[in-house]
C-alpha cells in the first residue's frame, strides 16, 4: 500500500485539485489556428496548379474568413492572457526552444500576408468593389503581381501554423497525454482536414466540392492512423504514458472521444463522403459540418485530457 | 556556485512551520502557497514506513518552464535558481503546464509566481525562510560546488533521491533517505 497526502494543504487555484491552466479560449484558439491554415494552405496549393478559375470557393472566398476567424483565434488568445497589459513582450524576443514564442511570431506574419492574399481576391469576387483609397488600390494591384510569392510563403507558414498548434502541447513532457511527438502531425492533418471541410460547405461548383471531398476523405483516413498510432506509442511506452491511454480506453473520456470526435467526427463523414462519390443522394453539407464540430471537439477534449495527466499528486484527483 | 536544498526525511516531522514561514516572508497571498507537506505511508500494518517530505520548485537544472517561456520571463537566475521576472510575463501559463511537480500558480495579480529560495535574503548571506525556521533542523541549504559546503557533505554521506527524475529536468532539491 502506498497513502499519499498533502497535509499542510495545497490548493492553488488552476493547479488543485487538477490542473486547469486553460479553459475554452485556447482550444478554441487551436481550432481556429488548424482551420486557418487548413483553408490557406489549400487555396495556396491550388492557385498555384491553375484552378483559379474552377475552384473559386476555395482559392478566392474562404480566405476572405481567414483574417476574421483569426482575428477571434487572437482574441481568444488575449483573453487566456492573466497579465493582459505585458502581452507585447511576446515581441521583444524571440525564443527557439519556446513552442509560444515562434507560435506568436508565424502568426505576426500570417495575420498580415492573409490579409492581403484575401484582398488580392477582391475584386474576383465582389467585381463592384472599391477600395475608396487609392493608395490601397495600388498596394493591393502591386500585391497582385506577387501572387505566387505569396502562395508559396502561405505553403509554408501555414504548415507551420497547423503544425506548431500541435507541438505547443506535445512539448510539455510534465503533462504525460500531450507528450507524443504524433500531436504535430496530428493536428496539422486534424487543421487541413477541417480548413478542406469549410470549403465544402459553401462550395457550389460540383467540381470542386468532388476534388475536396477526395482531399478531405484523405486526411481523414490519415488522422484515424495518427490517432490509432498515438494510442499505440502510449500503451507501449512508461507508466505514466500508459495511464494517459487509460483515460481513452475505458477511463472518463472514453464515450465523449469515441463518439464525438472519432466516430461523429472522423469515421461516419468519411462513410457519407464514400457514399457521395459513389453517386448515392446524401445530404452535401452534412459531412463538412461533422468534420468541422469533430475538430473542435478533438482540441477541447486534447487540451482538457492533458492537464487532467500528470506525474505527481494523483491522489488530488 | 550552484544553490540547492537537501531535506532530511529522518528528521522532518511535518510541522509545516516552513510552509508559514515561507507564506510570511514572501507575502503569499492567501490561499496559495509556494511549499508544502507530502506525507507517504509505504506498507501494511504493522509494517509501516513514513516518509515526510517539504516540497517545492525543484529549480531544475534543465528546467522546462525556463525553455517553454516566451518572453523569457522564466529564467535562471545565480547559482542556477530559476526565477520569474514579473513585468515579463504575460500570463500565458505554459510554464504552470510544463512544471511536473506542478510548482507554479497564477499570482492574483496575474504574472506566475513559485518559490524563489528566497534568492533576496541568500543575497544578504542568510539563509531561506524556510530553512531558517525548521525546528528539527531538517532542511539545509547551500552551494553543491562547494565542497566543504553543509549540504556538499549531506550529499556525501547520506543516501539520497530527487522526485521524479526520470521526467528528466535534473531537480536541484534532494531528500535524504
Amino acid at each position: 500500500m502506498n497513502e499519499t497526502t498533502i497535509t499542510s494543504g495545497r490548493m492553488n487555484l488552476g493547479v488543485d485539485p487538477v490542473l486547469h491552466a486553460w479553459g475554452w479560449e485556447i482550444p478554441l484558439y487551436l481550432f481556429l489556428g488548424g482551420l486557418t491554415a487548413g483553408i490557406l494552405f489549400f487555396s495556396a496549393i491550388f492557385y498555384l496548379r491553375g484552378r483559379e478559375n474552377v475552384f473559386k470557393a476555395g482559392i478566392k472566398i474562404a480566405p476572405m474568413w481567414v483574417p476574421p476567424l483569426l482575428a477571434i483565434g487572437l482574441g481568444a488568445l488575449m483573453l487566456d492572457l492573466s497579465h493582459k497589459l505585458y502581452f507585447w513582450k511576446l515581441y521583444t524576443t524571440i525564443r527557439w526552444e519556446s513552442p509560444m514564442s515562434w507560435g506568436a511570431w508565424t502568426l505576426g506574419v500570417i495575420f498580415p500576408l492573409s490579409t492581403a492574399w484575401a484582398a488580392t481576391w477582391m475584386k474576383d469576387v465582389f467585381p463592384r468593389w472599391d477600395w475608396k483609397f487609392l493608395i490601397i488600390e495600388k498596394t493591393v494591384d502591386l500585391l497582385i503581381q506577387y501572387r505566387r510569392w505569396m502562395a508559396w510563403s502561405l505553403i509554408f507558414l501555414s504548415a507551420i501554423l497547423g503544425m506548431y498548434t500541435g507541438i505547443l502541447l506535445s512539448a510539455f513532457n510534465a503533462r504525460p497525454f500531450w507528450n507524443t511527438s504524433i500531436l504535430g502531425p496530428l493536428f496539422l492533418v486534424s487543421g487541413l482536414s477541417t480548413g478542406a471541410a469549410f470549403v465544402m460547405l459553401f462550395s457550389k461548383n460540383e467540381l470542386e466540392r468532388k476534388r475536396y471531398s477526395q482531399v478531405d476523405m484523405v486526411l481523414i483516413g490519415i488522422e484515424i492512423f495518427l490517432i490509432i498510432h498515438m494510442f499505440m506509442g502510449f500503451l507501449a511506452s512508461t507508466s505514466v504514458g500508459i495511464q494517459a491511454a487509460d483515460m481513452f480506453l475505458g477511463g472518463p473520456y472514453t464515450a465523449v472521444f469515441w463518439t464525438f470526435v472519432v466516430w461523429l467526427g472522423l469515421a461516419f463523414p468519411l462513410l457519407i463522403e464514400i457514399m457521395e462519390l459513389k453517386g448515392i443522394n446524401v445530404p452535401a453539407k452534412l459531412p463538412a459540418i461533422l468534420v468541422l464540430i469533430g475538430g473542435l471537439i478533438l482540441r477541447f477534449i486534447v487540451v482538457d485530457a492533458g492537464q487532467s495527466s500528470r506525474w505527481l499528486y494523483k491522489f488530488m484527483e | 556556485m550552484r544553490y540547492a536544498m537537501a531535506i532530511d526525511t529522518k528528521r522532518c516531522v511535518g510541522c509545516s512551520d516552513c510552509v508559514v514561514a515561507c507564506q510570511t516572508e514572501n507575502n503569499v497571498p492567501i490561499g496559495y502557497c509556494r511549499d508544502w507537506i507530502v506525507e507517504e505511508t509505504i506498507g501494511a500494518y504493522p509494517d509501516l514506513a513514513l516518509e515526510i517530505r517539504s516540497e517545492r520548485c525543484n529549480h531544475c537544472e534543465d528546467a522546462p518552464c525556463v525553455r517553454c517561456c516566451p518572453t523569457g520571463a522564466s529564467h535562471i537566475a545565480e547559482g542556477g535558481i530559476v526565477m520569474v521576472e514579473h513585468d515579463d510575463c504575460i500570463g500565458c501559463k505554459a510554464c504552470i503546464a510544463s512544471c511536473p511537480y506542478d510548482a507554479r500558480f497564477v499570482h492574483p495579480e496575474g504574472y506566475v509566481d513559485k518559490c524563489t529560495f528566497c534568492l533576496h535574503r541568500v543575497k544578504d548571506g542568510k539563509q531561506p525562510a524556510c530553512v531558517s525556521v525548521c525546528p528539527t533542523t531538517a532542511m539545509i541549504f547551500g552551494d553543491i560546488d562547494d565542497k566543504n559546503s553543509d549540504i556538499s557533505k549531506a550529499l556525501k554521506t547520506r543516501k539520497h533521491k530527487t522526485l521524479i527524475p526520470e521526467a528528466g529536468t535534473k531537480p536541484h532539491v534532494f531528500y535524504l533517505l
